[in-house]
């Protein structure tokens, strides 16, 4: 079998006494559709965020791409490939759409292609972006004019940007209507079949029981199942954890 | 309009002013737009940190008089040209900017104000307690009387600052049009994301403090021949940090023309304001304005006249 693109080992977390993550093991291979559930406060965002290194994680390993990723800060971990959405949209309130972009692909650039990108491959690139998000309308809006579901392209289309191998897609759905849901479903799809490899973590389980290949479950900060997305709905302890005893 | 011809233009709106300047005769003149201009340097230089990057900065007053003293160490020791004492000035603030940086600029919003305050505040202590430069008792610093080629040596010192808020306001400018420029907005909007979108945060944040406290110290450093007495309580005037604060809130935060346009406004009310009515109304005036201005326009007189045309400015909402 080949190297996992992202391996984590043993990966812990604590605030003060609370323990937050213990002992995580996952592996995600190239490609993938991962899904991530859990019952909230599982620590499903805390592993996003020691993945991302918005968050340092106290145990543990993890590699990427074959490098490791213990205490590199966040900004590298992006260029390197690992890109991530919010569970909240963040977008930069003071930038068009466009511009918010321009972030991504302006800092990232350097360290793929070698050279920083002309101002003409960015333009073709935001195109690129934006038909794939079907924002091309809203280039020149504000973030503050967009509705929520406009938010969350922004905010895939802004870790796309960075041209990532992995995006892990924290909550891109919650709060979404039916139609809005498949939507953005579809757009995930569309990613993964170019290639890029997605974790998504989500609590609207029509969506993450068809977009999986494989799911995870996190409860209070543990691993308790990894498999099929059939088995694992299926698996008492994760029936326990969202249904009780 | 590129970079390139900005500055082109930059530079012959100095020379024009300067050109200008050349007719008049009284000399207060030029004492008062020597004051206006460093007030343009220092709006502008706070600007960066403050409008760019969303960092509020109440430590100008400490930057501005590392400038200043200097300049006092070394008139005591050799006495340099100008130029070259603006160039120490502006390095020595940049590395105290630097350091202060490195030292505060994991603290968020409010805590970094009063860390830099406290800076500030260490400073001018340091300051009042060293002997060589005056103490608490202050220093006289004797300027020529004439400078070549200028005549008057005030308006040898109008000239150099001048050109000073001419450079500081050229910088800006192409900061903002800049890769450095976009990354220091992603950092002002949401530091998360930023980081997310592949900003190394800390490293732009230390750019901007370094770029902010060296031009605070380059329009501090001609000081000492302006006022020709110089104590800790003039260098340290809380009214530095008052007025590099309320200058590009008044004129906006988001573009280099609105500190430019706010240190000018309110440079000329409080010049204005100490000759004919009284020369400590200044801070009152000042303070007047910038609650008029936070309630009625907050984003600054830019703001407003995008408003009139009905879109929106460049880049609006600074750290609010």
């Amino acid at each position: 079998m080949t190297e996992a693109l992202l391996e984590v080992r043993g990966l812990g977390k604590r605030f003060g006494g609370f323990v937050a993550l213990e002992d995580i093991a996952l592996d995600v291979h190239r490609g993938e559709r991962v899904g991530l559930i859990g019952p909230n406060g599982s620590g499903k965002s805390t592993l996003v965020n020691c993945l991302s290194g918005i968050q340092r994680h106290d145990a543990g390993s993890v590699r990427f791409d074959g490098r490791a990723f213990d205490g590199l800060p966040a900004y590298q971990r992006t260029r390197l490939g690992l890109a991530r959405s919010f569970q909240l949209p963040k977008p930069f309130r003071s930038l068009t759409v466009v511009q918010n972009l321009h972030v991504p692909l302006l800092f990232t650039a350097k360290h793929r292609g070698g050279a920083m990108l002309s101002t003409a491959e960015i333009d073709a690139r935001c195109e690129e972006l934006l038909a794939m998000v079907s924002l091309q309308d809203k280039a020149n809006a504000r973030p503050r004019d967009l509705t929520q579901i406009e938010m969350r392209k922004l905010e895939l289309a802004r870790a796309m940007a960075a041209a990532p191998k992995l995006l892990i897609a924290d909550e891109a759905m919650a709060g979404l209507s039916h139609s809005e849901v498949d939507d953005i479903l579809a757009l995930l799809v569309k990613l993964n079949q170019s290639g890029v490899t997605v974790i998504l973590i989500e609590h609207i389980m029509r969506a993450v029981m068809s977009f999986s290949q494989r799911l995870v479950c996190l409860v209070a900060g543990k691993k308790i199942a990894d498999g099929a997305p059939q088995d694992v709905v299926r698996n008492p302890d994760v029936e326990r954890a969202y249904l009780g005893e | 309009m590129r970079n390139r011809t900005f500055w082109l233009v930059t530079a012959l709106v100095v020379i024009a002013v300067f050109a200008a300047s050349r007719l008049v005769t009284n000399d207060y003149f030029f004492f008062a737009a020597y004051v206006v201009l460093q007030y343009v340097v220092l709006a502008t230089a706070w600007n960066i940190l403050g409008g760019y990057t969303g960092y509020i900065n109440f430590g100008t007053a400490g930057f501005f008089a590392i400038g200043a003293y200097a300049t006092v160490v070394l008139h005591q020791l050799w006495g340099p040209p100008i130029p070259l004492l603006i160039l120490v000035g502006g390095i020595l603030s940049g590395l105290v900017g630097l350091g202060m940086g490195v030292l505060t600029l994991r603290l968020k919003g409010v805590f970094f104000a009063i860390g830099t305050l406290a800076l500030a505040i260490v400073v001018q202590t340091f300051v009042t307690n060293w002997d060589y430069v005056g103490g608490s008792r202050g220093v006289y610093v004797i300027r020529p009387a004439a400078a070549p080629f200028f005549g008057a040596y005030i308006h040898y010192l109008f000239f150099v600052m001048l050109v000073l808020a001419g450079l500081s306001v050229a910088i800006a400018r192409s900061i903002e049009h800049s890769t450095l420029g976009f990354g220091l907005a992603a950092v002002r909007d949401d530091e998360q994301a930023a980081e997310a979108a592949g900003v190394p945060t800390l490293k732009l944040k230390l750019v901007a403090t370094t770029l902010s406290g060296a031009l605070m110290g380059m329009a501090g450093a001609p000081l000492p021949y302006y006022v020709t007495y110089l104590d800790p309580s003039s260098g340290f005037n809380l009214a530095y940090a008052v007025n590099a604060i309320a200058m590009p809130l008044v004129g906006g935060m988001t573009s280099w023309i609105g500190p430019l346009i706010g240190a000018i406004f309110l440079g000329v009310i409080q010049q204005a304001a100490t000759v004919t009515i009284s020369s400590s109304l200044n801070l009152l005036l000042v303070g007047a304005v910038l609650v008029f201005f936070v309630v009625a326009a907050p984003n600054g007189l830019i703001g407003l006249t995008f408003r009139r045309r009905g879109k929106a400015p460049a880049t609006p909402g600074a750290a609010t």
